[in-house]
């Protein structure tokens, strides 16, 4: 390789590779976020995809995007604006401008920038670069379509295969800008198609002739350099949060000694959770794809009685259907996971574009007084932290836990260093004592107020559970009106005490902050971000962000009422805020609501922030 | 010795007094269960009893076993849960027209498709007796009740068509008061490996008193419903001189000794037939066309869930390089970082 003609040094960059729905995109980006992590950077990934799965070609609504954000120093979030736009049509052109970095630079497959397709983006002229307002940018026309057919002409491959690898093109050009290896990428594609040797031969060829073009074209186009991250030591692999969960399932299962057993219903974005879990039988689990979404969580609270570590998956609409259900487990007091991906809503909604819009519903959506534990996971990778947790929880409590990812968390990605299971804490599985003195079904332990959990099998501890209300003190069915009320209490009284072994709420940044950021969940990134951001540029603010939700860290208050002003960021109207409003009324608090199915930008959290550091 | 080690069928009364109406068919439905687990040589342990919402979902407060009184329809899917987390516990399932046919519908047809080794007993007695007297799935067309005052205008359905249309491999019926009958039905109905259906005629004294009263009457019963039994005659009768021919696609009541008919032509019934067709047709008898057909209908051998599942589990586990989750992690696309 010769010495490149301009190279630009760089910190961290955002590239997004954006096409058709059938283009490959998701794939491109993959790869070159693993060859990213590979070479040592810290990633941080989005898909961006519509809920077709072959919208109409051309089209704004069947435009597919990959995003990865790659640096020297951590990255947090997949970034908001991007430095390099690869476009395989004018659509993604047309669907991305507004979100390029000033100066930033366009890879565009002029070839697909005929009449027919520029109108289908919505492009009045030929010139859908200076209609983009991109006519300062760093534009690179190059007609990938024509030089993949010309690289694949003599391989006697059919038309459709070899514009197939046109993505494969467009990534070996993104290798030579970064100047990355294609190693990788030649590895998995020979993987991949290790039975079509004719399929790997031609997108390995692709590939390179895309790396080469761009020594073709260095002396227009400059390059970036962005050196490997400072990151701690030891063996790394890229995770989605999806996955995620169903690993911190998987080791809990382990951890506590029970079997896994998994109920569910496919629905976007959480399927991938059951996916994960169904492809491991190797590791023992039971995975149940039910007829619905209540049978999912019906069929996890029959395992969960049977002795199971039970676990139910689903997103918003399905959270609805598993109310009742919810509402058994509550009553019968026994484990039970059940995790919510969220999505946009109400109704079907966005269901392939992020919300935090079902906290309300986790926490009251239930007839009844019926408490159940709430936590939320905040980044890809702690999705198996807080899916341990949650079984840990459940079990340990004997208590439904709402474990609420959202659509963000689902599908991005992160490097994860793998963990030592040996160094996570302990699950105690609380069974019953079959010679233990007047055992009864309802007999609790005393500090945590929960039950023992009495497994079919065990002679001796023959007892009936349900959904009426039982006797406090013989387990069997009572209606009598003092023995409902201090049922009712116990039960929640059970779950507030979950606090006792809930970690308190951690300040980041400055303790005398002008302005008191609170989130939770998924807007962690971004929130840290750009408190971050603003705190290296001189400003005095600090973040309190929430994974646990039910109960409240024990020092919540104490935390919030050292601070006058307090703005509460949400991706919904408000729930968050209106919970701690209704927890602490003497705690102030200012919104910031954002519900358009996509995560905060740091720049719009910034710009916020500093308005409220002037008022 | 070991006979006296054998649990009696008082041993599986519980101590809560039983609170359905006097009268009701369903005490007679609760000795049956008790009678037939001790003679299967049931432990009380290894007996979950699953059951949703209704009348007869009371039932496993009355069972000295495991039991769960769940939700309203989702008692097959509870049950489910228990048999695929625990395989070797006898699961037995409670469910009436309302709970199994109307709201629970949906996991009703699709336990008995997926062939869980379940026993589901359905109570059929065409009311909803806990609400207090409202039309159930199958109450028949006409029949007048709080909510249909004017008669219903909705066909029925039969448990014994519906079952087997959901691919169900094992459908029976008795009748509540018939406790001999009905134990018999039961027992076969533990013994057949996937879901068991058997569907028990049982009399609500308050709400719909008398419902089946026309085949189930002494006086008439004989006459007026056949109790099947594999590789037997399908004769009936007070003088067993009644029996089934097909004619055509049909089946047809004939007498023997009239029309030059001899025992010779009556139908010889084969429950463990795969093809469904005539299981479908002795199902669908009603009276007063045809006699009312009680005792094992079809019982048929197919692959099991949990077992199926127990199995594929044990072979990916053979097979699999990876035994733990240090294994998984450690699996695929992993890299160093110094």
């Amino acid at each position: 390789m010769g010495k490149r003609s301009k190279v630009i040094e760089r910190d961290e960059v955002v590239v997004r590779f954006s096409g058709d729905s059938g283009d490959g995109m998701q794939l491109t980006g993959t790869l070159f976020s693993y060859t990213s992590a590979i070479f040592g950077n810290d990633i941080s990934t989005f898909p961006d995809y519509p809920s077709e799965i072959r919208a109409p070609q051309g089209t704004i609504s069947g435009v597919s995007g990959f995003q990865v954000h790659f640096g020297h120093t951590e990255v947090y979030t997949p970034g908001d604006y991007c430095d390099v736009l690869v476009a395989m049509n004018p659509a993604a052109l047309k669907a991305n401008a507004k979100w390029m970095k000033p100066g930033g630079t366009v890879i565009l497959d002029v070839d697909s920038c005929d009449e027919k397709n520029l109108r289908k983006a919505g492009y009045e002229t030929d010139d859908p670069i200076t209609e983009s307002k991109l006519s300062g940018y760093n534009i690179v026309k190059a007609p990938i379509t024509t030089l993949t057919k010309e690289s694949l002409k003599d391989m006697g491959l059919d038309n459709k295969s070899i514009l197939r690898s046109k993505n494969m093109y467009a990534l070996g050009l993104v290798y030579w800008l970064f100047d990355r290896p294609l190693d990788h990428t030649k590895d998995y594609i020979k993987k991949k198609f290790k039975k079509n040797q004719l399929i790997v031969d031609a997108n390995v060829k692709v590939l390179e002739d895309g790396y080469n073009y761009g020594n073709i074209i260095q002396a227009l186009t400059p390059s970036y350099h962005i050196h490997p991250a400072d990151i701690k030591k030891g063996k790394y692999r890229n995770l989605s949060g999806n996955q995620a969960v169903a690993w911190g399932f998987l080791a809990a299962a382990e951890k506590s000694g029970l079997e896994l057993f998994l109920g569910s219903y496919p629905i976007t974005p959480a399927t991938e959770i059951l996916q994960e879990l169904s492809a491991r039988k190797d590791l023992g689990v039971k995975v149940f794809q039910a007829e619905d979404e209540i049978a999912g969580i019906c069929t996890a609270i029959g395992a969960s009685f049977a002795g199971d570590l039970a676990i139910t998956t689903t997103s918003g609409p399905g959270l609805a259907l598993k109310g009742e259900a919810i509402g058994l487990a509550v009553i019968a007091e026994l484990p039970l996971v059940i995790v919510n991906v969220q999505r946009g809503g109400p109704s079907t909604g966005l269901p392939t574009k992020t919300e935090q819009s079902d906290l309300m519903q986790a926490l009251y959506g239930r007839n009844g007084e019926s408490p159940a534990v709430i936590i939320a996971a905040s980044s890809p990778t702690n999705c198996f932290d807080y899916a341990f947790y949650a079984a840990k929880i459940a079990v340990e409590h004997m208590t439904p836990v709402i474990l609420l990812t959202d659509g963000f968390l689902a599908n991005g990605t992160q490097p994860w260093r793998l963990p030592n299971l040996e160094e996570w804490p302990a699950i105690s599985v609380p069974k019953a004592d079959v010679n233990a003195k007047d055992w009864h079904p309802y007999k609790r332990d005393l500090e945590k107020l929960s039950r023992y959990w009495a497994t079919p099998g065990t002679a001796g501890l023959e007892h009936r559970i349900g959904g009426l209300e039982k006797d406090e003190h013989t387990g069997a069915v009572s209606h009598d009106a003092l023995n409902h009320q201090r049922m009712v209490e116990i039960r929640e009284e059970k779950v507030q005490r979950v606090a006792n072994v809930v970690p308190e709420l951690e300040l980041l940044g400055d303790e005398d902050a002008d302005v008191l950021v609170v989130g939770w969940g998924g807007t962690f990134g971004h929130l840290f971000t750009a408190v971050d951001e603003l705190a290296n540029e001189g400003h005095k603010l600090a973040l309190a962000h929430f994974n646990y939700i039910k109960p409240l860290p024990r020092n919540t208050y104490e935390v919030l009422k050292r601070y006058k002003k307090i703005v509460v960021c949400e991706l919904n109207l408000g729930q968050f805020a209106d919970y701690l409003t209704m927890n602490f009324p003497d705690i102030q608090t200012q919104r910031f609501n954002k519900v358009q199915g996509q995560p905060f930008t740091v720049v719009e959290l910034k710009e916020h922030f500093k308005t409220l550091l002037e008022d | 010795m070991a006979e006296n080690c054998q649990v009696k069928f008082t041993d599986f009364k519980s101590d809560q007094s039983v609170k359905w109406c006097p009268g009701c068919g369903d005490h007679a439905i609760l000795n049956s269960v008790q009678k037939a687990m001790a003679s299967l040589g049931y432990k009380k342990e290894e007996v979950a009893v699953i059951s949703g919402i209704g009348c007869s979902s009371r039932f496993p407060y009355y069972m000295e076993t495991f039991g769960f009184h769940t939700i309203h329809g989702r008692g097959s899917a509870i049950a489910s849960g228990v048999k695929v987390a625990n395989p070797h516990l006898k699961v037995w399932q409670i469910t009436g027209d309302g709970d199994a046919l109307a709201i629970g519908g949906n996991h009703f047809i699709h336990t008995i498709r997926r062939n869980i080794d379940l026993n589901v007993i359905l109570f059929n007695n065409q009311i909803y007796g806990l609400t207090k007297g409202q039309y159930s799935p199958t109450s028949k067309r006409g029949f007048i009740s709080k909510t249909s005052p004017f008669g219903t205008v909705e066909a029925p359905f039969r448990p014994g068509e519906l079952c087997i249309g959901a691919r169900g491999q094992f459908f029976a019926r008795c009748i509540d008061k018939d406790l001999k009958h009905s134990v018999v039905m039961l027992e076969e109905a533990a013994k057949h490996e996937g879901t068991s259906i058997v569907e028990v005629l049982q009399n609500c004294v308050i709400y719909n008193d008398k419902t089946h009263n026309a085949i189930t009457d002494k006086a008439h019963s004989a006459d007026r419903t056949i109790k099947l039994e594999h590789g037997k005659p399908m004769i009936f009768g007070a003088e067993s001189n009644k029996g089934l021919m097909l004619d055509g696609l049909e089946l047809k009541v004939v007498t023997i000794g009239e029309n030059g008919i001899t025992e010779d032509d009556i139908l010889v019934h084969d429950a463990h037939c795969d093809d469904i067709t005539l299981h479908l047709k002795l199902a669908d008898m009603e009276y007063p066309e045809y006699p009312v057909a009680l005792g094992v209908i079809r019982s048929v051998k197919a692959p099991v869930y949990d077992q199926c599942v127990a199995k594929q589990l044990a072979e990916v586990q053979e097979q699999s390089q990876i035994k733990s989750f240090n294994d998984l992690i450690h699996s695929g696309d992993v890299w160093d970082v110094e």
